[in-house]
């Protein structure tokens, strides 16, 4: 039986981990290669690393710091920043990262998707909705918020699979780093607009939220920041996962109850 | 020592990363003379079926693995798209494969609302006794991304199969040529005891 994806999500600002509120106010939490290390020992199903200076700068993304990560991690690596290239995506690859996210450059310029997919393969590429609530639809912004990319969530979406994307990376700007739930209205739009593996972020703040996601969307990566990295109400920096007796629990098959809300 | 060939793609640093903790001796091999030392070999993958006969073809290793896997019989192991690249051909592209088994790769079939790429960890579940999965229980499962599966004609060599809206051979074993399409290097301690599994038969 294939098993939802429970992902930790980092975000790297000037080299080292941050976690944001609604895409601002970065908070450092730590080392990324010391992170990997411990999530390692957790046995994470999937990592995602986003480098949330590299498109906002115009920068080339930090190929030492991918090769590293990748070379530590024991599990799938998931890379987003500043790739709008085919040849950053091959270069990203061959470092060992299995993914490679595209957010801005899936905007302006849609065929590098499809030119990317071709080369590494679908299964490679995951295109990237940032998107904020606008009364009645999903807005999907680029440059960690900054610009209207003038499409709804479900347009991106269906564009991803038409394009050759392997998956759909779904993030509620607005429920960044608040810890009040998934949005599983955006989730539903989405899954209803595509046929590719969604991954949703934003939102989670207790493992009774992932266990809520999975019970209606069985086949889903379910991502969280904050979740994963910090503890208590003053959120102190402490990386933390669930264990495998945990996690089949999540998922329903266990014979445990998904803890409440 | 294992010869992990580095023709440019596939996560060679991190099959030597849990080799070095084993203490198992390998290296990047990217040299047909460094391949000719090697008394093992595995053959990473990630990407296109295309894209990696092309960085094969240009590393200029070709030769020399058909040389010592086909002609010498040196233990190999392809993973993923290195599985995939042993078919005789790919529906993902029009590149030859290696041919060292007779076996075609295929679309997996969209079905039943399953979404494409089979992304995750999946349950493996055994076909036949190999060393490849000594020690490894039921309750082991693999890492998967894919869109793409191997398809033998002879399915006397398949080892494991998973289930994606179909059964399929995510394992395989024909003499000396071995075979999985999920990432062992990316599947935590099941994944590190297959990699020790395969160092040690």
């Amino acid at each position: 039986m294939l098993r939802p994806r429970i992902i930790p999500c980092l975000l790297v600002h000037n080299g080292g981990l941050v976690k944001t509120c609604r895409f601002a106010e970065p908070a450092y939490v730590g080392d990324p290669v010391n992170a990997v290390r411990i999530f390692n020992e957790k046995e994470v199903d999937e990592l995602f690393v986003a480098d949330i200076d590299a498109s906002v700068r115009g920068a080339e993304p930090d190929y030492s710091l991918i090769a590293n990560l990748a070379a530590e991690c024991r599990m799938p690596l998931a890379y987003a920043g500043g790739v709008r290239t085919v040849e950053q995506v091959e270069r990203i690859v061959a470092l060992g990262v299995e993914k490679v996210a595209i957010g801005a450059a899936a905007i302006a310029t849609p065929e590098f998707v499809t030119a990317a997919a071709g080369k590494v393969g679908s299964q490679s590429i995951a295109v990237v909705a940032d998107v904020r609530k606008a009364v009645d639809r999903y807005e999907v912004f680029t440059h960690n918020g900054a610009r209207a990319a003038r499409r709804t969530a479900e347009e991106l979406a269906a564009w991803a699979e038409q394009a050759g994307a392997g998956e759909v990376i779904v993030n509620n700007i607005d429920r960044d780093g608040m810890m009040t739930g998934y949005d599983l209205d955006l989730v539903e739009r989405c899954r209803q607009a595509t046929g590719l593996p969604i991954t949703v972020l934003g939102g989670a703040a207790s493992l009774g939220d992932i266990a809520r996601l999975i019970a209606r969307f069985p086949i889903i990566g379910a991502a969280a920041g904050s979740l994963f990295v910090f503890k208590g109400k003053y959120r102190a920096v402490l990386i933390n996962y669930p264990d495998r007796t945990a996690k089949t629990r999540l998922m329903g098959t266990g014979s445990g109850k998904v803890e409440p809300r | 020592m294992i010869a992990i060939v580095a023709y440019g793609l596939g996560n060679v640093q991190a099959i030597a990363n849990i080799y070095r903790r084993l203490n198992v001796e390998a290296r990047l091999v990217s040299t047909s003379e460094e391949l000719r030392a090697a008394d093992r070999i595995v053959l990473p993958g990630v990407g296109s079926f295309d894209w990696a006969m092309e960085a094969l073809a240009r590393s200029g290793l070709r030769e020399t693995l058909d040389e010592l896997v086909m002609g010498e019989r040196r233990s190999v192991l392809g993973i993923c798209v290195g599985m995939q690249m042993m078919a005789r051909k790919s529906e993902e592209g029009t590149s030859a494969g290696l041919g060292w088994i007779d076996a075609e790769v295929k679309r997996l079939p969209q079905a039943d609302g399953l979404m494409l790429p089979h992304m995750g960890w999946n349950d493996v579940e055994p076909r036949a006794a190999s060393p490849l999965f000594e020690g490894l229980d039921t309750d082991a499962r693999f890492y998967f991304l894919h869109s793409y599966y191997f398809l033998p004609n002879d399915e006397g060599v398949v080892i494991a199969a998973a289930d994606y809206g179909k059964q399929f051979a995510c394992a395989v074993q024909s003499g000396n040529v071995y075979g999985a399409q999920f990432h062992p290097e990316k599947s935590h301690g099941w994944g590190i005891r297959l990699l020790k599994n395969f160092a040690e038969m």
